[in-house]
């Protein structure tokens, strides 16, 4: 359950007061799926890393799964993001000097979880997601779809509850693409919930919520 | 995280970027094995040093015509003058202190030495059959100087090995006339001995009877007594009653300077020690300089991979973990490169102690445990830096950084 209430986002860029979030009140129910649009610098990914831990706002509160998260401490976020949140990225972010497994992996080994078992639940993840047989490869060995669906393990595999999609098939074809939502669209199906930051209208209004922003605020909701 | 997976992690940011990791390793490398070679130099200068005072003989106490107003080791040689000779009797006076093993008066003088027609000038040193067990020298051929009194002169002689190989050439010297100034001597033996005693190369030496040597130079006196003592323990002992013996035979005046070996020898040791000290300091000098490599390094490691920190974080690692692997990166660059010091380093004394066997050259262990610590020390201060940045980093900025 996240619950966003008041948030507000201002940069300071020289002398100027950017205001990339105002306002901004927002449940989303566990399971749902979510789609955020709008124009470049209307704040959809700014928002994004606000829930998804990484940015804190100036104002507001926000409460996740009933848990006030603006007082927590840099360790109790890091953790909270470890065990709650799974990003994807436009990128893929893999680090390109891991094999496919030591990638999906890597989210485990920052919270000290045995090897052996490591090891089992990134190759259950990478076999749900059809690429176990290319587990000992590196990722400038993959395809982009592939890679994805890498990164969508290493986004799940901590079981998190909720997955943070910025641009997830901005850098993929059109095949690929499919691909990639139907994975996504399934885990929610699932019980994660899900939401994806977007350009293409195609993915967008596939999300049974829509959220139009434009100038740091929500425009439309529904 | 666990441990090995610390040290996973890092392996493989290092072995990424090979060449920077090389580079960095040998400058990591050349400062520790620096300080392992030049500490090795200085305690080998050190060890070189007592092995030489060790083979002048032990327990021994010297005693130096002349007193000398101010601290120093060798005195009256530089002053010369002196008030009253030290004589052959009163080397024969030592004898009687009990604690006193044996006595050896000394003559030391220069003189043209020839046979049949082959000439060289020659350090002369007069003693008396007592100087071979004193001095641990060996015998090569013959036998060394008759048992004698100190008061008489024998026409023998005993050579050193250059003196017998440039006058005699192959021919078996004992049994021969040599020439020394306008005296004859029969050689009676050779020496086998080598190396250096007190400034005089032994093979160079030609060694007579104590009375001998005082005709050849027509001078009585002595350039000093050697007193070997019974045991280290009795060498106050000895050096109180020689003093009073002395100051009894010449009239109520110390006129003599003793000194001992331990006295000669821990200074040299004191003095080589500082000395090795310092080297040490100034090789630790090129550790700092790695340090600042490394932090150079590692400050454009973090830039270069702002990307990943952005990912580590939102992946859940904390400020913590990222201090953690970015400081174990440091470390391990600096713990590898110290590791290969030692190694080079150690390498290195084998070859010096290989193309100069009697040079004693061996790092002291606390050098290669120092430089080793220092260097995983700069490792963790100048890595600390950077690892902070890497931490503070903003992760959204990073994520964006592609």
């Amino acid at each position: 359950m996240i619950e966003l209430e008041g948030i507000d986002r201002e940069f300071i860029v020289g002398d100027q007061t950017v205001h990339a979030l105002q306002k901004i009140n927002l449940t989303i129910t566990p399971g749902e799926y979510l789609s955020i649009m709008g124009p470049s610098g209307s704040g959809k990914s700014t928002l994004l890393n606000v829930i998804g831990l990484l940015d804190r706002p100036t104002r507001g509160t926000y409460k996740l799964d009933s848990q006030e998260i603006t007082a927590l401490s840099d360790d109790e976020l890091a953790i909270t993001r470890q065990n709650k949140i799974g990003f994807i990225f436009q990128f893929f972010q893999l680090l390109p000097r891991l094999t496919a497994q030591e990638n999906v992996e890597l989210p485990m080994l920052l919270a000290g979880i045995d090897p052996h078992e490591r090891s089992q639940r990134a190759r259950t993840v990478m076999e749900s997601l059809d690429i176990l047989e290319r587990a000992s490869h590196r990722p400038d060995q993959l395809s982009g779809g592939q890679q994805q669906r890498v990164a969508i393990a290493r986004a799940t595999v901590m079981r998190p509850s909720v997955i943070l999609a910025d641009e997830p098939t901005g850098n993929l074809d059109r095949h690929s693409s499919g691909e990639v939502v139907a994975i996504l669209e399934k885990l929610n199906q699932q019980g994660m919930s899900l939401i994806v930051v977007t350009h293409d209208p195609s993915i967008g209004h596939r999300a049974t919520r829509q959220i139009r922003m434009v100038d740091g605020c929500i425009e439309q909701d529904g | 995280m666990r441990v090995f997976d610390v040290l996973f992690y890092t392996w493989s940011a290092l072995s990424r970027h090979r060449l920077r990791t090389i580079l960095m390793l040998i400058a990591m490398m050349i400062g520790v094995a620096a300080i392992v070679v030049l500490t090795a130099l200085g305690e080998g200068a050190r060890r070189y040093v007592i092995n030489e005072f060790a083979t002048l003989g032990t327990n021994l106490v010297i005693v130096i015509p002349g007193k000398s107003e101010t601290k120093g080791n060798t005195p009256s040689v530089f002053i010369g003058e002196t008030p009253r000779d030290l004589t052959n009797d009163d080397a024969s006076a030592l004898l009687r202190i009990p604690g006193v093993k044996r006595v050896a008066p000394m003559v030391i003088g220069s003189a043209t030495v020839s046979w049949r027609g082959v000439e060289r000038e020659s350090p002369i040193l007069g003693s008396s059959h007592t100087l071979l067990q004193v001095r641990h020298w060996q015998m090569s051929s013959g036998h060394f100087l008759p048992h004698t009194d100190f008061d008489q002169a024998t026409p023998v002689c005993v050579i050193g090995n250059t003196i017998k190989r440039e006058l005699f050439g192959t021919t078996n010297p004992v049994g021969q006339w040599l020439r020394i100034g306008d005296r004859r001597f029969r050689v009676i033996g050779t020496l086998a001995s080598e190396g250096r005693s007190i400034g005089l190369d032994v093979q160079d030496l030609v060694i007579t009877p104590v009375a001998s040597a005082q005709a050849i130079f027509n001078a009585p006196s002595l350039f000093r007594i050697l007193v070997e003592a019974k045991s280290r323990d009795v060498i106050p002992f000895v050096i109180k009653q020689t003093t009073n013996i002395i100051k009894e035979r010449h009239q109520g005046e110390e006129d003599v300077t003793i000194i001992t070996q331990d006295a000669i020898l821990s200074t040299f040791d004191k003095i080589l020690s500082a000395l090795t000290y310092a080297v040490a300091g100034i090789a630790a000098i090129s550790l700092a300089v790695a340090g600042i490599l490394i932090m150079n390094i590692m400050l454009i490691s973090v830039s270069q991979r702002t990307a990943e920190i952005g990912l580590l974080k939102a992946l859940g690692a904390s400020e913590h973990k990222i201090v953690i692997l970015f400081l174990a990166e440091a470390t391990m660059l600096a713990s590898l490169g110290a590791l290969l010091g030692l190694v080079l380093g150690e390498v290195t004394n084998m070859i010096i102690r290989y193309i100069y066997p009697t040079f004693p050259a061996g790092a002291p262990l606390w050098a290669a445990i120092g430089a080793a610590s220092i260097a995983m020390l700069t490792g963790l201060i100048f890595g600390a830096m950077p690892a902070r940045r890497a931490a503070r980093l903003n992760p959204i900025a990073a994520l964006a950084h592609k």
